[in-house]
């Protein structure tokens, strides 16, 4: 298995692109069906070479879990094959048997939505040990607690920051649209078994009960692969063993140090983001998931305004694309993060930005407002939704428009700020 | 062009499925299209609603504060878009179930008698295709040959022997309409 450098823990490589909430600019030849967030998930999986499901109804999600109860039993008569669906007795027992099909190396996954999410995190943190990929969809509602149904994006943190026990961090990506879940979805197995990770979409009820065009992917066949790792028995082999006990620390340093390395060749080559007209932007409205493409309809009505604003999407909220941010934040002078919940992407916005301090510095406008004192870097305004309320354009808009800034710099200004400095200096 | 549709009723009158016929025929017209539904706790006899955005353009927001055309099944619904309307949008409401009126002058409201249709066609279950006929006919959004042929594919196997019925619903909600108009005219 390939890992890179250990020593480069930063971001080398981002994948940007421009102009379209859509990632696959190549399904636009294929044909056009219409589908549902969740089951288009699920037969993306099914196309990848699902082979192993397991899980646990629970809403907004069940969708996912349905469909695949007929779609993968059918198959299995069709074509034979490996075909699992089972649907367990609970989150606990689901996500290992996940554990127990991924280190047996079959292409397994498994879906919840928060609440169920949570009861997965010990299993998540043993299948993080024993480099055993796979691929979750967390669907997330409303909480904390039991919460309610409705769409938020309150799980970042539990998803980006690892959400068990111990050092590691799951690839995470986090689709706008139903083309671009299906697209992730189908190549979220290939990234699971080239680092040994897991990876997780994340999305919300809006993506995953909505029903959109899209082009599926074609069918692919299920492998048999034998990659030195899989438990398949030892006959006529030496034997494996696959565990996420380490005893002695030098051993257990040894095992981290792999994830670690795993996770920086991760950081350098899995960074995806979209961007749109970030070129000439002023204020950049950073989102992700459906509320990035609520933001884009109330970032392109501000630029029918004439106000200089652009969208920055992060697809990837893990490895987060920070590297491009802290580029952008050398260039635009406000930052406006929206999320469904309480603030929590908002974090690694401000800590990519605050990366660009030093590497510009200029006058500005702090809080919407003349601000004639030296600004070093631009500022990070949140705003957020909870409770499952979904941002409006309108009210993006009105935030937008609150934090913009007004009036073009003026020589005036800048004397003025190069004064300010001499005098603080 | 841009419409944002709200189909709203009750849980049984089919107004989710409306709506996906609405977006299937979009689709089949090649214009950009998202349908999302109210989901959650839900039950027949609740409320239901979905919203359809039919567009030439990618569409951001799936969600809608301010819709252009709406279709209300029931009093609620009514009584919910009226004053949510974008100005200059068309609201049809079903006049069989709703009588209360809307008085805002800078809308569109036709009060389309669709249960009552349904009814003499034998299928009182298809109101919501008598809905669907007033508003492709009053919006353009699709064509109604597009409509029928996606009535052909979308009625189940169960339901075949209602599709002539389906269709007929589909003509009188648009004749409706533009009869209205030309009397208007």
């Amino acid at each position: 298995m390939s890992v890179g450098n250990p020593k480069s823990w930063m971001p080398v490589k981002t994948l940007t692109l421009k102009g379209n909430l859509s990632m696959d600019a190549n399904s636009a030849a294929r044909k056009l069906e219409l589908w549902k967030g969740n089951e288009a998930i699920a037969e993306a999986a099914v196309r990848a070479g699902l082979e192993a499901y397991f899980g646990y109804p629970i809403t907004p999600q069940t969708e996912l879990l349905e469909y695949l109860s007929t779609r993968l039993p059918t198959l299995k008569k069709r074509d034979g094959g490996n075909r699992v669906f089972l649907q367990a007795e609970s989150e606990l027992a689901a996500i290992n048997m996940v554990y127990g099909a991924a280190v047996a190396g079959a292409r397994t996954m498994t879906s919840s939505s928060s609440p169920g999410f949570s009861l997965m995190q010990e299993g998540l943190s043993y299948i993080a040990a024993s480099q055993a990929p796979c691929v979750l969809v967390d669907v997330m509602r409303g909480g904390p607690g039991l919460g309610n149904l409705a769409p938020t994006q309150a799980d970042y943190f539990q998803l980006t920051k690892g959400g068990g026990h111990g050092d590691y961090h799951p690839i995470v990506l986090a689709p706008a649209t139903v083309q671009e879940a299906v697209d992730l979805t189908y190549n979220a197995f290939d990234l699971a078994e080239k680092y040994r990770a897991i990876v997780i979409i994340a999305i919300d009820g809006n993506i995953g009960q909505m029903m959109e065009p899209v082009a599926m992917p074609p069918m692919r066949a299920i492998e048999k692969r034998d990659r030195g790792w899989e438990l398949t028995g030892a006959r006529n082999r030496p034997r494996r063993i696959n565990t996420s006990l380490f005893l002695q620390p030098h051993e257990l340093e040894h095992m981290n140090r792999v994830l670690s390395e795993q996770d920086a060749a991760v950081r350098a080559n899995e960074t995806r983001c979209v961007e749109q007209f970030t070129d000439d932007a002023e204020l950049i409205v950073v989102a992700f998931g459906s509320a990035a493409r609520i933001a884009q309809t109330a970032v392109k009505q501000a630029r029918a305004r004439g106000l200089r604003v652009g969208l920055f999407r992060p697809v990837s909220l893990y490895p987060f694309p920070e590297d491009r941010l802290t580029e952008l934040a050398t260039r635009a002078r406000q930052f406006l993060v929206v999320e469904m919940n309480a603030g929590q992407m908002v974090q690694d916005v401000r800590l990519a930005v605050d990366r660009a301090a030093g590497a510009a510095r200029y006058p500005g406008y702090a809080g919407g407002a003349l601000n004639w004192s030296w600004t070093p870097r631009p500022t990070v305004q949140f705003f957020g939704t909870m409770g499952g309320l979904t941002p409006m354009p309108d009210e993006i808009l009105e935030r937008i428009e609150k934090y913009m800034p007004v009036l073009p710099l003026s020589e005036t200004m800048i004397e003025r700020a190069a004064l300010d400095i001499a005098y603080t200096n | 062009m841009h419409h944002e549709i709200i189909i709203s009723g009750f849980g049984g009158q089919g107004v989710l499925f409306a709506g996906q016929l609405l977006a299937y025929a979009a689709l089949e017209e090649k214009k950009h299209v998202t349908w999302i539904p109210s989901y959650g706790p839900e039950m027949r006899g609740g409320t239901a609603h979905c919203t359809v955005i039919v567009s030439d353009e990618e569409i951001g927001s799936p969600l809608v504060q301010h819709p252009t055309a709406a279709l209300a099944l029931n009093p609620p619904s009514h009584a919910k878009y009226a004053p949510l309307m974008k100005a200059g949008g068309v609201l049809i409401l079903d006049a069989t179930l709703i009588e209360q009126r809307s008085d805002r002058a800078d809308i569109q409201e036709i009060a389309l008698p669709a249960k009552q249709f349904a009814d003499e066609l034998g299928v009182p279950q298809i109101a919501n295709v008598v809905m669907l006929g007033a508003l492709i006919a009053a919006t353009k959004v699709v064509a109604l040959e597009t409509m029928t042929r996606t009535l052909q594919e979308h009625v189940s196997v169960k339901h075949r022997d209602k599709l002539e019925a389906n269709q007929m619903a589909l003509r009188r909600g648009a004749e409706f309409v533009n009869a209205r108009a030309a009397a208007l005219a």
